[in-house]
């Protein structure tokens, strides 16, 4: 039978032979115990000598402690907080829409209800000729504001930025709206709306025609003027 | 009974000028409510609670003489918005300290306010976009959490934390939700990093236009960051062959997006939930926000809600239209510029301040990258004829702003000061002919991002210091 070192010294009947203090003399007969079956500390040893032998195993194993045995029980590669997250919580969130148009939602909707859509709720701020209000309150500049025209600036001092003139993807622009339009009320538009007033803003600045119907399928085809305008991160720069 | 206040009327009002100064320094007027929100109280002292006090103050009261001996006036906030400059509550000034028990502790409410003699604030511009750290006004390296840099895209989303989730999904093995709780879990790190936004200085690029240090360089702070390594979450969802990026997401208005390279995720990236050693601000991200270390500032996504691994980025709004570098020499713009460069600003003396004349100074600043550590910084008096090295503050940590120091006799003549600061990879800041020279004039359109420039402040004979431009 196994003789375990907390019984030793429990039965010690004083505090005195066990480790007063640090926490590796307790983690050691911890240790010690949960080694038990494999120790040298078996009924063979006689029960006069089993308080010398369990603090001699005790000491043994607070030195090597440091070193070797707090390590190897260490960070466990796998924890077991959180939860797996289940397909309807990733659907209730994971909106983004990339390039390659995957995960476009169902609909569909072109100029003319777009127009109705954007003169609702865009016009406050871009303007009802998409070129942006200047000076509003608490809003970014005019200029960011701005969704046409601008094409053939962006070599110059007065680059004109805009969704015509420079966004690489119209998949961005739907993501853009769905997401964080209009300003007041984000998310707020319906998928159709959203569509339509895609539809509405890239046929304004001359990328599609009005009777193009933007859906799933034909929103990821739209070539943007500028898709060829974006090239890697060059720096550093070295400046002599 | 509320009616402590300064006894010296001169000063009081000094005082009060100052605290003008202070919320004109916040950028466009604001309204009383917003002033009154600034100070965090009203006049009325019938408001229990309004600092936490309702406990304290009855067991000021409930016993002890001592309180009616110095009466209570002495030991309880006055909360005046008109007096009390932000983030500090209004006490009674006595004439003689030492002749009167001071406050008792707890009569903040258990947590503690600045100095109600210190008025710096975080100054927000006119489109209120953005605001900027007081880095004239700073010590060390460290910027206090409530002088931090702000930028949102659609303002500061109050979040319950109870009710937030992390969800980690896409190209994974297992898709995994968090919560706070389940995140504090994990084993976690602290590390004092910069943030800093991309678009710093960026208006300065072809001539100066902004007055002081906060203005022209105050989209960059430091702090200490605690939280969980990405690497750690990302090895509990597993990742599928391909993974190459990870869409971060934010719960903001905006939703904010940026997309990840896989490898940053897998190096130095952080889930961080606190800061300066409590939780993260809410205007930084709280509960949880994105932390890439040494990466413009944009693409540390707060607000943290959803990571998507995917095998491509997904060319957001915020990495396409936003956050690209126009190249005006090609018309081409640069895609995905993540790191901050080399950079440095002299703090004092710098613009707007006046030095009383001729004599000793020591020029101090802040210099950082956020490709490692600064090996050195060089101080110019002569518009950069000549450059010595300065001292830099031990210690000199990697993506950290490091404090430098140069001693500096003025002798009283108009003089042109910079700073150049170089990185351990050998890399050091370079003139705005260069950079111009190098991606191209910009007079107006999009921001010039990662501009890095050397700055310079003249300082006149009479001492006043301003922002000049090489340009001229």
């Amino acid at each position: 039978m196994c003789i375990r070192l907390g019984d030793v010294f429990a039965s010690s009947g004083t505090k005195t032979h066990r480790p007063k203090s640090g926490r590796w003399h307790e983690l050691a007969v911890d240790l010690a115990q949960a080694a038990c079956p494999t120790t040298l500390l078996s009924a063979a040893i006689p029960p006069s000598q089993r308080r010398v032998v369990a603090a001699f195993i005790a000491g043994v194993l607070a030195f090597a402690l440091p070193t070797g045995l707090v390590r190897a029980q260490g960070y466990p590669a796998k924890y077991d907080f959180g939860s797996t997250a289940t397909e309807q919580e990733i659907a209730a969130v994971a909106i983004a829409v990339p390039a390659d148009g995957k995960g476009l939602p169902p609909g569909k909707g072109d100029y003319a209800p777009g127009k109705t859509v954007y003169e609702t709720a865009c016009t406050a701020c871009h303007g009802t000729d998409l070129k942006g209000v200047a000076a509003l309150p608490d809003m970014p500049s005019g200029a960011a504001l701005r969704l046409v025209g601008g094409r053939g600036t962006l070599a110059s001092r007065n680059p004109v930025v805009t969704v015509e003139s420079y966004w690489p993807y119209a998949t961005t622009l739907f993501d853009y709206v769905r997401r964080a339009m209009p300003f007041s009320a984000p998310g707020s538009l319906s998928n159709d709306e959203v569509y339509a007033v895609t539809a509405y803003i890239l046929a304004e600045g001359n990328i599609i025609d009005k009777a193009t119907v933007l859906d799933a399928a034909t929103l990821p085809k739209v070539k943007m003027p500028n898709r060829e305008g974006f090239i890697p991160d060059p720096r550093p720069e070295l400046f002599k | 009974m509320m009616t402590g206040g300064s006894t010296d009327p001169d000063h009081a009002s000094a005082r009060a000028q100052a605290i003008a100064e202070a919320l004109a320094r916040l950028g466009e007027p604001i309204t009383e409510a917003q002033a009154r929100e600034f100070a965090g109280g009203q006049v009325c002292d019938c408001q229990e609670g309004m600092f936490a006090l309702a406990p304290t103050r009855r067991g000021l009261l409930g016993g002890v003489g001592l309180v009616a001996a110095v009466g209570a006036t002495a030991m309880l906030p006055r909360a005046t918005f008109a007096k009390a400059p932000p983030g500090a509550v209004e006490y009674q000034v006595p004439n003689d300290p030492t002749k009167e028990p001071g406050r008792l502790m707890g009569a903040d409410g258990g947590y503690g306010s600045r100095s109600q003699f210190e008025t710096e604030v975080r100054w927000v511009n006119p489109t209120r976009t953005a605001s900027f750290t007081p880095l004239q006004a700073s010590y060390g390296t460290v910027t206090p959490s409530g002088l931090h840099y702000e930028r949102h895209h659609g303002g500061i989303p109050n979040i319950d934390p109870a009710r937030h989730r992390l969800i980690i999904h896409g190209m994974v093995d297992r898709p995994i939700k968090y919560s706070l709780a389940d995140l504090k879990r994990f084993p976690t790190v602290s590390r004092t990093y910069f943030l800093e936004c991309s678009g710093t200085t960026g208006s300065e690029i072809m001539k100066a236009r902004e007055p002081t240090a906060q203005r022209t360089h105050g989209l960059v702070s430091t702090s200490e960051w605690t939280g969980v390594p990405l690497s750690t979450l990302l090895k509990q969802t597993g990742l599928k062959p391909g993974a190459a990026w990870v869409l971060a997401e934010g719960s903001d208005a905006a939703v904010m997006t940026r997309s990840v390279p896989i490898d940053k995720c897998l190096s130095d990236a952080i889930i961080v939930f606190a800061q300066n050693g409590e939780a993260i601000r809410p205007e930084q991200g709280y509960p949880m926000r994105l932390f890439l270390p040494g990466w413009e500032g944009n693409i540390s996504i707060k607000w943290l809600r959803r990571l998507e691994v995917s095998d491509k980025p997904f060319y957001t709004r915020e990495e396409t239209s936003k956050y690209t570098d126009l190249i005006t020499k090609t018309g081409k713009a640069r895609i995905f510029t993540f790191t901050m460069e080399a950079k440095s600003v002299i703090t004092f003396p710098s613009g707007e301040m006046n030095l009383p004349g001729p004599g000793f100074y020591e020029i101090t600043g802040l210099a950082w990258s956020g490709r490692g550590k600064i090996a050195r910084v060089e101080i110019s008096a002569d518009g950069g004829k000549s450059w010595s090295l300065a001292a830099l503050q031990d210690p000199v940590l990697p993506i950290c702003q490091t404090r430098f120091r140069f001693p500096w006799i003025w002798d009283g003549k108009p003089a042109v000061i910079q700073s150049r600061a170089t990185d351990e990879t050998g890399y050091s800041q370079p003139t705005h002919h260069q950079l111009v020279d190098e991606r191209g004039p910009l007079e107006s359109g999009p921001l010039f991002y990662h501009m890095n420039a050397i700055q310079s402040w003249a300082i006149a004979a009479d001492g006043s210091v301003r922002n000049v431009h090489p340009f001229g």
